[in-house]
């Protein structure tokens, strides 16, 4: 019987993402993000009965066992903690795992946090590190990239429903321009969707403005039980429900049946599911989190949600596979604005993995202080402005991808 | 710790470290399969109990667990997606520009990821026919084959 205790965020806290940060490597970086979590509800980390940590490679890192290091240096030495790997999705998994402590009822408090400094290796070298995320027998020897195998789902998908790169441009320019007014954020840019088209091609058809970045940064996430929660904020969050899932990790191993529907989705006719087009996984995680938190209409019901837009397709898949729109529609989602900070549901307010950054195992962590904080109302206390902050904010997704959608995650999260 | 010795700033230190590995790399049950690229011969696998035809070898079923059979795949297939690809990893660099497809071969349930050689620099799109090409000299890794337009 699936009955967890209630389990709430009280606080989070963010480094800068940034390239090239030599100053400070990943412990302090994962202090920095800590004490921001800490002092903004007065809370001492002796109070913290155990920790999750997140890191995506030991290459990017250059260190094994980097949790534990990052625990002694923090001062958690001789508390539990574990740490959690799962491609692009680490950070959302941790922040799971980290939900299941609290909700098992294994710890009351429970620090989660992620990290990744990147720029330890070159881009292109990086690049072949992620790529070996990858089949190594049948996949990466064929060009060791990772963009090429979102771009082969973005061809189908365009293929599929018409798709445009204008679309994908439009995503790009949405979480670009939303950045500029998030202090965090690494890449905040005024850009239009010209700029996007007219950036170089990297892997048809996906051009350099279409891809996330690669991050320096660290994120920290603070839950708690009911009972704890109330003692250090008025403002704690519900995790309303987790929700997660899997598909193949080649892309070529993917099958082709019917679409799994959502509660109140009309059948489709002739789509061939998911094959390459869509994220199987995303849309089992989602039906997950939206059956245990009771959600019968997500169009409706989710006021905002940070997607997981390492490619700006990849967003665009998201709508659908999150049930923001049907199959196919995706595109036309982002064109009629509906993403928009003043859109009926915004995506990405803060600029997504596109501009915010993608410190990969921090990056789930980031997205749910970001919902945090959205949630509770309070991105000017935290951006020092309100631009940003999303009119309705009761009801906040997050979602990511490992893989080509090989673990997907999906939270939902509410406000109280 | 010649290894360790090469500076590359001063404030904060930092040192550039030769951190390489020589990974001895099986392909273990998947080895017939690239043995037999050397003959010409792509295999895929089929499912007795499932009647599921994989386009990608794999010697167990992933619906029902089964032992699956070796079989041959044919020699020309559709593109079912493509990307052509203007960088690429580190070691892949010197190859661009390259183009992936995704392969789907008749009564084949699943597909099969390679490199489209288009020396004559056709349009490719998705549906257009392809076949199968051997490297003559086999270097024993996935891209002992690739794909010509039909
Ligand atoms: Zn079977």
């Amino acid at each position: 019987m699936y009955r967890p205790r209630n389990v709430y965020m009280i606080s989070g806290g963010l480094t800068k993402f940034k390239k090239y940060n030599y100053e400070s490597d990943f412990r302090l970086n994962v202090k920095k993000s800590m004490d921001y979590a800490l002092n903004d509800i007065k809370m001492d980390i002796k109070h913290i009965d155990g920790s999750v940590s997140a890191y995506f490679s030991d290459h990017f890192q250059g260190q094994l066992i980097a949790g534990a290091m990052s625990n002694d240096y923090i001062g958690l030495s001789g508390k539990p903690s574990k740490r959690i790997e799962g491609g692009g999705a680490t950070g959302g998994l941790a922040f799971q795992t980290g939900y299941e402590e609290i909700a098992s009822g294994n710890m009351d408090t429970c620090l989660v946090y992620g990290f990744e400094n990147m720029s330890h290796l070159n881009t292109w070298k990086g690049n072949d590190v992620i790529a070996l995320g990858s089949d190594a027998n049948f996949d990466y020897p064929l060009g060791g990239f990772y963009t090429a195998y979102y771009a082969l789902m973005a061809t189908r998908h365009m293929y599929e429903f018409g798709t445009t790169e204008e679309q994908m441009a439009m995503v790009s320019v949405k979480n670009h321009n939303n950045a500029l007014y998030n202090p965090f954020a690494q890449a905040p840019m005024a850009i239009n969707i010209d700029d996007v088209l007219k950036s170089p091609v990297v892997s048809t058809p996906l051009k350099m403005l279409d891809i996330c970045l690669m991050s320096d940064g660290a994120a920290s996430a603070i839950l708690a039980s009911e009972d704890v929660a109330k003692s250090f904020t008025d403002k704690p969050v519900l995790i309303k429900a987790i929700g997660s899932s899997s598909d193949t990790m080649r892309l070529a191993d993917r099958t082709f049946g019917d679409v799994t529907l959502l509660p109140g989705e009309k059948e489709y006719k002739n789509l061939r599911y998911p094959g390459i087009h869509s994220f199987k996984a995303g849309r089992l995680a989602a039906k997950m989190a939206y059956e245990r938190a009771g959600i019968k209409n997500p169009e409706k019901e989710i006021d905002l949600a940070e997607l997981y837009d390492a490619y700006t397709s990849a967003e665009i898949q998201a709508y659908e596979d999150m049930g923001f729109c049907r199959y196919g529609n995706g595109g036309e989602f982002i064109e009629n604005h509906r993403s928009d900070i003043n859109g009926d549901i915004p995506v990405n307010m803060e600029g997504g993995l596109q501009a915010s950054g993608h410190a990969i195992g921090a990056t789930g962590i980031m997205q749910a202080v970001y919902a945090f904080w959205q949630l509770q109302g309070n991105i000017s206390r935290h951006f020092g402005n309100n631009k940003l902050q999303a009119k309705n904010h009761n009801t906040g997704l997050i979602h990511s991808h490992a893989g080509t959608g090989a673990y997907e995650t999906v939270t939902v999260m509410e406000a109280l | 710790m010649e290894k360790y010795s090469k500076v590359m700033k001063t404030d904060p230190l930092v040192i550039e470290w030769d951190y390489n590995l020589n990974y001895i790399h099986s392909y273990a049950q998947d080895s017939k399969f690239f043995v037999y690229l050397g003959r010409g011969i792509i295999l895929g696998s089929e499912c007795k109990k499932c009647n599921y035809r994989y386009g990608t070898y794999r010697k167990y079923c992933m619906f029902c667990g089964s032992e699956t059979y070796d079989i041959e795949l044919p020699l020309e297939g559709k593109i079912h997606s493509f990307t052509t690809c203007y960088y690429a990893g580190e070691d892949f660099i010197n190859e661009v520009p390259y183009t992936l497809i995704l392969v789907e071969f008749k009564n084949i349930n699943s597909l099969f990821m390679s490199r489209l050689v288009n020396k004559e620099n056709k349009r490719v799109e998705i549906g257009m026919e392809v076949k199968a090409k051997f490297k003559k000299l086999q270097k024993f890794n996935v891209n002992d084959v690739y794909f010509l337009p039909a």
